[in-house]
């Protein structure tokens, strides 16, 4: 069995009156479509299989009608599924009678919504302190609660307003309040920013990040925004037609999109952004020196940097060819030592380290390891190419 | 064969008697539950008079001042000022007991359509089944003239305030369960689903998402209700129910317009400062603080 804070196995979810027909022509292998025009019935999810670590945040990604807020409300059991299970720590939650899931809300689960969802009736620290007051809580204890987090996001003044008083932005942080009050070990999040413009989206996420740091809490993030998903998710999933597509790291799926409708999500978002320092090396840019000695001769004279490593494999420094030419070995110290990028260093600072210098940026692994170099020459070859590849898709 | 058709054509009535199948039904009700009927009648008109007598006990002033009051806080100085002058104008022409007894009519047939409508909303609101059986009913309740159901309720409870309160809450019922189950309906999905994602049970998600969200939507059919209500009580009159409607059936029958106007007035009156404070709790909280500011 697959371990993971929640694992989703072969889960369907079928719309209409008569599921199992469908559930019967589905198992068989027939398309959603297929069952559509046979029995009626709208296929929601269709048998979708994923586990998520504790502690991550976990991005689900795809257009509307891609069966996502589906998929989130299967989570918590606001949908019922047709088939397949769902494990949170190991419990079956498809099993659950009414009461089990009431308990379980109460105290592992909460969600952040799309339309903020807050009561108008409540003042904003009685929105906050919701969950707590549903679970049974004192009012002085669950508003002393409330109050905390409200002023970890910053709303403490406003708690005796009305939710109407506040901005969207303002309204939503109350919505997340809301969740994060009841303290709960999974947050379910069903396109929570997406309600806000560009600018206060790109706030709540350095909020929810801040918020997130040095916690084991584990968010399950719906979302159709793909700048938002590279930006605060873990890992990403893609869904089309109820199916998944592809999970993997935000990197895993820029570099090698699963199919066609993957790809399409990128074509509006500028990926260059997020190459890494090692996507960049350019392995014919400069010669290799192990230990004092040229690896291979016969390349040295191709290339005007050297770059000289121990017996190890690890970085000295960089050295011209001229130098290498004249002595035909490198003593370590006629190295020029340059301070070495990590492969994940992103582009603008790759960029602004290559502006600074004549030599080679050379990159090194953690143990400072070498493991190539870049030049202006290899980003702008990168960067061209990444261009002509999302215009030809 | 066609001495039948004859007849059908000529006096189809006779084959289709609702009139007398409803008559045959009523009888049979009265034959054989009499009892029960009394006794049931007998509470409401308990009901009924206590509130009257309540009503009446007190000092004109203090009656008075208690809508002023409800007028400021409410709606402002101003609305208050017409509460005190339409009640002076009421006392001046010498109404006032009839007012009273007739706002007391209606604060009881208010009370006990609300007793049933509102639940009966909730249910409609919860439950498809309910509401398609219902609604018919309402329409039904609703738009059947009302002097008809004077008739059958005096038959059951005899002539008086009884009748006339039981009638009204026929009428009045159907904006209670209308907009009970409508504003609990209008209720947004996701509010719902977050009374749920946070472990509500169907109980909490009544009465801390539902209702409360509903309120303004209630409070209209509360609104609705009242006027209602105060319409028919004083068609009412017609079965003894007593109050402002005895002057306006007497104006009638006497030809008196003057007297019509008068009694009238009275009830015009009434309705503007019931309608308007009502009316007032049934905004929502931005309305309210948009007035505020």
């Amino acid at each position: 069995m697959q371990s993971g804070k929640i694992v989703v196995e072969n889960l369907y979810k079928v719309f209409g009156d008569k599921p199992q027909d469908a559930m019967r022509l589905l198992k068989s292998g027939e398309s959603k479509e297929a069952v559509f025009a046979k029995t009626g019935q709208v296929v929601g999810v269709n048998n979708v299989s994923f586990s998520v670590d504790e502690g991550e945040i976990f991005v689900l990604m795809g257009l509307s009608g891609s069966g996502k807020s589906s998929l989130i409300r299967l989570i918590n059991r606001l949908m019922d599924p047709t088939d397949g299970r769902i494990l949170l720590d190991g419990q079956d939650i498809t099993r659950m009678s009414q009461s089990e899931l009431v308990a379980l809300r109460r105290r592992d689960m909460s969600m952040v919504f799309q339309s903020f969802a807050l009561m108008p009736h409540r003042s904003v620290l009685d929105n906050a302190a919701f969950g707590l007051e549903i679970a049974g809580m004192g009012r002085k204890e669950r508003e002393a609660r409330a109050m905390k987090v409200l002023e970890q996001v910053g709303l403490a003044p406003f708690a005796r307003k009305s939710p109407h008083e506040l901005s969207g932005g303002m309204q939503q942080r109350v919505g997340l309040v809301r969740a994060l009050a009841v303290n709960p070990s999974l947050m379910l999040m069903d396109e929570a920013f997406s309600a806000l413009d560009p600018l206060k989206r790109a706030e709540m996420q350095d909020i929810l990040l801040d918020l997130q740091r040095g916690q084991s809490r584990t968010i399950f993030f719906v979302s159709h925004d793909l700048e938002e998903a590279l930006r605060i998710g873990t890992r990403i999933a893609i869904m089309e037609g109820g199916r998944l597509v592809q999970v993997g790291t935000p990197q895993e799926i820029i570099e090698n999109p699963a199919d066609d409708y993957v790809r399409d999500f990128f074509k509006s978002v500028d990926t260059s952004r997020y190459l890494q320092a090692k996507d960049l090396i350019d392995p014919g840019a400069a010669g290799l020196v192990v230990n004092g000695h040229p690896a291979n001769h016969a390349e040295l004279d191709k290339h005007s940097w050297v770059a000289c490593v121990s017996k190890d494999h690890k970085l000295l420094g960089l050295v011209g060819r001229e130098m290498l030419r004249s002595e035909g070995c490198v003593p370590s110290e006629r190295c020029v030592p340059i301070s070495p990028v990590a492969p994940a260093s992103c582009l603008p600072d790759v960029l602004q380290r290559l502006l600074g210098q004549t030599e080679p940026l050379p990159v090194t692994d953690g143990e400072g390891r070498y493991l190539g170099v870049i030049t202006a020459t290899s980003v702008l070859t990168k960067l061209s190419a990444h261009r002509l590849q999302s215009a030809v898709h | 064969m066609s001495d039948f058709w004859q007849r059908l054509i000529s006096n189809p009535h006779d084959f289709l008697p609702i009139g007398e199948w409803v008559n045959n039904f009523i009888h049979f009700l009265l034959d054989n539950n009499a009892g029960a009927f009394d006794a049931f009648g007998r509470a409401v008109d308990l009901f009924a008079e206590s509130i009257e007598v309540a009503l009446l006990s007190l000092p004109p002033w203090l009656i008075m001042g208690f809508f002023a009051a409800l007028g400021v806080w409410r709606l402002g100085w101003r609305f208050a000022g017409f509460v005190l002058a339409a009640f002076a104008l009421i006392f001046g022409t010498g109404f006032w007991p009839q007012t009273v007894a007739t706002l007391a009519l209606t604060l009881s047939a208010t009370l006990i359509s609300l007793l049933v409508g509102i639940p009966t909303g909730i249910w409609c609101a919860r439950s498809k089944r309910v509401n398609t059986l219902v609604r018919p009913v309402l329409d039904f309740m609703q738009t059947m003239p009302a002097f008809v159901y004077l008739i059958p309720a005096a038959m059951f409870f005899g002539l008086g305030r009884v009748p006339g309160i039981l009638a009204t809450v026929v009428f009045a019922v159907p904006p209670a369960v209308r907009l009970t189950s409508l504003g609990i309906r209008q209720v947004n999905k996701e509010q719902v689903e977050a009374g749920h994602a946070f472990g509500c049970t169907p109980t909490q998600l009544l009465f801390k998402v539902q209702l409360p969200i509903a309120l303004p939507a209630i409070m209209a059919g509360v609104n609705q209700t009242i006027m209602m209500a105060l319409s028919m009580v004083i068609i009412a009159s017609m079965v003894g129910a007593g109050g402002l409607g005895n002057d306006v059936l007497s104006s009638i029958q006497r030809l008196d317009v003057g007297l019509g106007f008068e009694s009238g007035l009275a009830v015009v009156l009434l309705a503007i400062i019931l309608d308007r404070l009502t009316e007032s709790f049934g905004r929502g909280p931005a309305a309210r603080q948009g007035q505020a500011q």
